[in-house]
């Protein structure tokens, strides 16, 4: 690849959430930064993978990006456009271009629309695809998501759960957009059909140059779809690279941590390792810690890890990144 | 003499649409001090096993069909209901995978926790209170005089797990059943509560049935392990057996679709089709038609766990018959 150019840049993206008490008079409890500060950009056709623990603001990066939520701060911008500047029709309009895909395939399909109406009513919302034209297109999207024409007949309650992804993700691709977000989508789903799911998101990403945001709490399941992982703690970016130095050689403390606590399907590699047990919780992004937002939690923090809080910065020559004070002492270097 | 005896059990229950036939013939022997992982994806009948024995299948429309499960020289199927919750609760106990769900949110966790105590030993409430403080703080919860007093919502979901955790050992139990105990929980709490079950394993000396889908949690947890599909069990096997001398294709199947062992850039490897409907049995084995070594004879003929080599059963026909290697 000769350096494709950046397609998606999210700078600087601060999501609050106000915490309210009351009805007539409201008091202001707190603020929730769910999302504080997150940078990061994707090329065309890239696999990105954020991973976290639940309450990281993942899913609210997610749908920042999306503009289902509007940040506070901060832009998105796809393709040279400022979606954060975006109100109304031309925010319609512009949704074409994204995409979301839902954890939940039981909760984000109607169960008294058919396929062919969910799909269909999904193509025109966007553009008037002429009415002679949709059996044709709607059979051509579900081929390319591996399901039998026949199914436009049916409702989601005939489908099982790894089905009902595959037309939920055909559905996110009716309008042909460009950046899919698929936020936790084979989590709801067996073990056998998370494999079948996590295939075709990759396929199709490969055939149409679809870039992807793939949220997930698992690291196994990211490592094997993302060219890269970014991974989130308490509305930060803590570490950033590429998946496999990242799995092999994680370079922050909860990185560490996360990938130690994974169980590895294989009894003897089980019963050597060391794993890294975390002491305690995350803390409720209500009442974060001041500092590295991990220090209470982390093996490695010193006095100063309570006050500064680190910033997302490039390690060694490869893309790297770790926001981590003793990143270089941890490691080595 | 095995701590866990249980023999044949079926378990159908009877709705408006048919019978479902959730756990078919399931036989398996637990010994003091064991751990036993029973892996299966959703609809496999992993968790009506345990409900089964624990008496907690709802009847109607749920119907031990036939079985024992001899629990020292009580048949828990069978017994009284005032023999079962002298066992229930106190001998064997059940931790679920949602502790919100399965916490009383109107009392004090000092309350839930002395009420088994006070139940099953009749202890006076002082007591009571003491052992409670000290299993909250085997079980890694700080502060324990002040957490009494608190309610469910107030904890977080690894410390009501915990919570649930004291609760079910404070009786000091002979067997645990652990229904998916960490599904509920981030990675990092999930590996705090495993170790907490087996620090309290080893203290115990308990037996323990892990119910997971997660065929990484099981391997470095158990001593053998139980593979069931559709309500069946496949294979059941030491765990370094299952894992290192796989017979059944299933098991197979389901180990090679975990993303974790595969590299990046090959297609994952998939199982084929999609789980079977429990309310439309097919004869056979009910795997057959997402086997890749699947025959004529798979679809038609009943299918029996069979150990060969001892210890090690298998359900798959054509392993049975011509030595498959899978």
């Amino acid at each position: 690849m000769n350096l494709p150019e950046i397609f998606l840049k999210i700078e600087d993206i601060r999501t609050h959430f106000p915490v309210e008490k009351g009805f007539l008079f409201k008091r202001r409890l707190g603020v929730v930064k769910a999302v504080d500060g997150v940078t990061l950009s994707l090329r065309q056709g890239e696999i990105l993978g954020l991973v976290g623990e639940s309450g990281c603001g993942k899913s609210t990066l997610g749908r920042t990006v999306l503009q289902l939520v509007h940040p506070c701060e901060g832009r998105v911008v796809l393709e040279g456009r400022v979606l954060t500047a975006l109100r109304g029709t031309a925010l319609r309009k512009a949704r074409s271009a994204f995409q979301m895909v839902f954890q939940d395939p039981y909760a984000s399909l109607n169960p008294r629309m058919t396929i062919f109406d969910t799909l269909a009513e999904a193509m025109q919302a966007h553009d008037k695809v002429p009415r002679e034209e949709l059996p044709g297109r709607i059979d051509a999207l579900l081929r390319k998501v591996g399901l039998a024409p026949q199914a436009r007949r049916k409702y989601p309650h005939e489908f099982s759960g790894g089905q009902r992804q595959r037309i939920a993700i055909a559905r996110a691709l009716a309008v042909g957009p460009k950046l899919l977000v698929a936020d936790e989508p084979v989590s709801a789903l067996d073990v056998s059909i998370q494999a079948q799911i996590i295939n075709l998101l990759a396929r199709l990403s490969r055939e149409m140059g679809l870039t992807l945001l793939f949220i997930s709490h698992d690291l196994s399941v990211v490592k094997h779809i993302a060219d890269r992982i970014a991974v989130m703690y308490l509305g930060r970016i803590v570490e950033l690279g590429p998946a496999a130095q990242v799995i092999e050689k994680p370079l922050h403390p909860y990185t560490k941590a996360l990938i130690s606590a994974i169980p590895i399907p294989d009894p003897r590699r089980e019963a050597q390792r060391a794993r890294i047990l975390l002491p305690g919780d995350p803390p409720s992004p209500l009442n974060p810690p001041g500092g590295c937002p991990f220090h209470p939690r982390c093996l490695y923090a010193v006095d100063r890890c309570a006050q500064i809080v680190p910033k997302l910065e490039p390690f060694g020559q490869s893309e790297r990144e770790a926001a981590c004070l003793r990143v270089k002492e941890i490691n080595g270097c | 003499m095995p701590l866990l005896t249980v023999q044949n059990l079926s378990t159908a229950f009877h709705t408006r649409h048919g019978v479902v036939r959730a756990v078919q013939d399931v036989s398996f022997q637990l010994e003091r001090g064991e751990t036993l992982g029973i892996v299966g994806e959703s609809g496999s009948g992993k968790s009506v096993t345990c409900y089964s024995i624990m008496g907690l299948v709802p009847q109607p429309p749920g119907r031990i069909e036939g079985g024992r499960a001899l629990f020292g020289s009580v048949d828990l199927l069978a017994c009284s209901r005032r023999e079962l919750n002298r066992i229930r609760g106190r001998r064997i106990s059940m931790i679920f995978q949602d502790a919100m769900t399965s916490l009383n949110p109107f009392l004090r966790i000092g309350e839930q926790l002395i009420e088994p105590l006070m139940i099953h030993e009749k202890i006076p409430r002082s007591a009571a209170t003491d052992r409670a403080l000290a299993m909250l703080d085997e079980a890694g919860i700080s502060e324990a005089e002040h957490r009494l007093k608190m309610y469910p919502h107030e904890f977080s979901g690894g410390m009501r797990q915990r919570v649930m955790i004291a609760m079910a050992l404070i009786t000091k139990p002979d067997l645990l059943i652990a229904d998916e105990p960490t599904t509920a929980l981030d990675v990092t709490v999930q590996a705090q509560i495993l170790e907490l079950i087996k620090k309290m394993q080893s203290e115990l000396g308990m037996a323990v049935i892990l119910v997971s889908h997660d065929l990484g949690i099981v391997s470095g947890f158990c001593d053998r392990v139980m593979v069931m599909y559709a309500g069946r069990v496949m294979e059941s096997a030491r765990t370094d057996d299952l894992f290192y001398d796989t017979k059944h294709p299933y098991t197979r199947g389901l180990r090679n679709s975990i993303p974790a062992l595969q590299m990046k850039g090959a297609e994952l490897h998939t199982i084929p089709g999609q789980p079977p409907d429990p309310q439309h049995p097919l004869p056979g084995c009910p795997f057959a038609p997402r086997c890749i070594h699947a025959v004529d004879y798979c679809a038609q003929e009943e299918i029996v766990l069979v150990d060969s080599p001892p210890q090690h059963g298998t359900a798959c026909l054509r392993v049975q018959k011509e030595n498959l290697s899978v």
